[in-house]
């Protein structure tokens, strides 16, 4: 199939995705459930994807995502709640220190840009450790970002560990997906690129990469710094799905499911990344509800059904594909319509196995 | 100064002990396997549990032995069915699999406790309060100490003096050259996992007699913090791992005591990420070259 062909395929589909969630949102109602999962689905899709730059495509295995996350949910929220509100947000700060609003678009970039200036500074020491000391570094990172956030003496510009809230939101499903959309499509363009030829070479052998002359410190910063641009947007898009915001939350547990995502998606695979967010949210949030209620089958009530039990099903699928299914639902590759056409061809072709 | 400082002091080496006996758990496992087990935290908050549920209905002398029991076996089958089937695989998908397992258990022990936190029981003699100098404090807090250098050198001995022990520094030094020396790696890290499980129930003991409530996730930080330890004194070292662990719990509550508790946490971190850069081998460990 030739390239052009091939784009133009892949934007049809685009656009009847767009068609399809609108349809959805339009029949099914803006607060059922399909319509929460696709919108909190979305914006895991994008950091995901984030992270999988870092991880799965440079091979730097951090754990700073939910910090860098924070940092832009933070960021979003401060610079764009409206300032007739501020009195009401930051009650025990006096209407806070900042007294004007941005608009939700400057926020939401701004909130990349901060996260990833945040990366770069963090990223001078951190990007000279090796594999699991890394993980470790970035993980602390997140943790002191987190413990500074929380700070009181910055709470008339964080609030402290109080929520924050009536910054813009959105309410269509289709914001979420636009978003995604243009976040993810950078990220796959870099990836497409040199540079993303140059990291990839670094996560399958850094000293051979290092030969070949890829300067190794110049393209781990930059892809820590991409990631974590993104890793910041998702987290202003998080803070607008959620309509309240706290530091809280973000501690390294968030890390850990982002990860599990990636995982499940494939380390290494844009498209697994989206589809593991998808059926993950979906999973975690309706289709599992039900192993948290206790139900009965006439006057039967079946056992192990309580709160809680839905996390402990979900867990232990999420070991089971860690330790059967290493690679996950992609493996590194990527799911496009060329590779469908083949495996029809394949399974229903003339041919039989030929192909 | 001294009498405002005192009591922090003593909070800091009775804290340091427990960080100590978490750090050496996974000081070991690094230094067999290089994988940070991430489950370890967590396993140290099941031992708390287990006494919970277990002291309920069981006179101590019959629990406590029993708490040990259970905790070894949980560190034993975590091994068992989370790390050995990855032995040949990558060294990221088996820290993936630890960051599960910890998910897992955190998550498992949610349901079995519906989330809410637990009063752990007054353990006899060490739960009293005493009075030192101005300071009340609980018997632990001196305990704590005492105990975890007693057990330290009892485990250096093992190592120095036994034949497992030189089976483990074996397979610490060349994962496969002690393999073909016919040393069985399996048992060896078994081994090793029994004795980190071992020491985090006894750990979890003191710290739990000194909060008095166990949440499915309270294991999380000291789990993290015990490991900064065992970096901050050379990780695989098992002596570097006991001082950085007092190191840590002495600054921890000195930062306390100035003022700063929302950094406590942070500090630990932040001294993390200094050692790793100016001396990344820590206090008492080997210098390691790469290899191509």
């Amino acid at each position: 199939m030739k390239k052009s062909t091939k784009n133009f395929i892949n934007l049809v589909l685009l656009a009847l995705l767009f068609v399809a969630v609108w349809l959805i949102e339009r029949f099914a109602g803006a607060s059922s459930m399909l319509v929460t999962v696709l919108k909190k689905g979305a914006i895991y899709a994008v950091i995901a994807v984030s992270m999988n730059l870092l991880n799965g495509f440079t091979g730097l295995f951090s754990l700073g995502q939910a910090g860098f996350m924070l940092v832009g949910a933070y960021t979003y929220a401060v610079l764009t709640i409206p300032v007739a509100k501020r009195v009401a947000v930051y009650q025990m700060y006096a209407g806070g220190a900042i007294h004007f609003q941005l608009p939700w678009i400057v926020g939401i970039l701004l909130a990349g840009v901060m996260a990833a200036l945040l990366a770069a500074l963090i990223g001078l020491p951190v990007l000279r450790l090796k594999s699991d000391y890394l993980a470790i570094a970035t993980l602390g990172f997140a943790e002191i970002i987190r413990a500074i956030i929380q700070y009181e003496k910055l709470g008339p510009i964080t609030n402290g560990s109080l929520l924050l809230k009536t910054y813009p939101t959105f309410s269509s499903v289709l914001f979420p997906f636009a978003a995604a959309t243009i976040c993810i499509g950078i990220i796959v363009l870099l990836i497409n690129s040199t540079y993303g030829r140059a990291f990839k070479a670094i996560r399958d052998d850094e000293i051979a990469a290092e030969a070949m002359g890829i300067n190794l410190f110049r393209h781990k910063q930059m892809a820590f710094v991409i990631s974590s641009f993104f890793a910041g947007v998702g987290g202003a898009l998080l803070a607008m799905y959620q309509g309240t915001l706290q530091a809280n939350a973000f501690k390294s547990a968030m890390t850990y499911e982002i990860l599990l995502i990636v995982v499940i998606g494939g380390m290494g695979s844009v498209t697994g990344s989206v589809l593991a967010s998808f059926l993950f949210i979906t999973a975690s949030e309706w289709w599992l509800r039900f192993l948290d209620s206790e139900q009965f089958i006439g006057s039967f009530q079946v056992p192990l059904l309580r709160s809680g039990f839905r996390m402990v099903v979900f867990s232990i699928v999420i070991m089971v594909v860690v330790l059967f299914f290493r690679k996950g639902i992609m493996g590194d590759r990527e799911f496009d319509i060329e590779g469908i056409a083949k495996w029809c061809h394949r399974r229903f072709g003339k041919g039989g196995a030929k192909a | 100064m001294f009498e405002k400082f005192f009591p922090y002091l003593l909070a800091g080496v009775s804290v340091g002990g427990q960080y100590a006996l978490i750090a050496v758990g996974y000081t070991m496992v690094y230094g067999i396997l290089r994988l940070i087990n991430f489950a370890h935290g967590d396993i140290f908050t099941a031992a708390g549990f287990f006494m919970v549920y277990i002291a309920a209905t069981m006179p101590l002398y019959i629990a406590v032995p029993l708490v040990i029991i259970l905790t070894v076996l949980l560190g034993f089958t975590v091994e068992r069915v989370a790390y050995k089937p990855l032995r040949t695989a990558p060294r990221m998908s088996i820290m993936i699999s630890a960051i599960g397992v910890s998910y897992l258990l955190q998550n498992l022990m949610w349901y079995i406790t519906g989330g809410l936190a637990k009063q752990y029981p007054v353990l006899p003699w060490i739960g009293d309060t005493i009075t030192l100098g101005n300071t009340s404090t609980k018997v632990v807090t001196i305990v704590t100490p005492i105990l975890t250098i007693a057990l330290v050198v009892a485990l250096v001995m093992l190592i120095q003096r036994t034949k497992i022990g030189m089976a483990m520094r074996a397979v610490s030094k060349d994962f496969e050259t002690a393999q073909l020396m016919g040393i069985k790696i399996n048992s060896v890290i078994s081994t090793t996992f029994i004795i980190g499980s071992f020491l985090a129930a006894v750990g979890s003991m003191l710290y739990f007699s000194n909060y008095a409530t166990v949440t499915p996730t309270i294991g999380a930080m000291p789990g993290l913090k015990a490991f900064v330890a065992a970096v901050f004194g050379g990780i695989g070292s098992v002596p570097g791992a006991v001082i950085g662990a007092f190191i840590i719990g002495i600054a921890e509550n000195i930062i306390k005591a100035l003022g700063y508790t929302t950094f406590s946490d942070a500090f630990t971190f932040a001294l993390l990420i200094v050692i790793l850069l100016v001396k990344p081998t820590g206090l008492f460990g080997e210098k390691i070259s790469e290899k191509v």
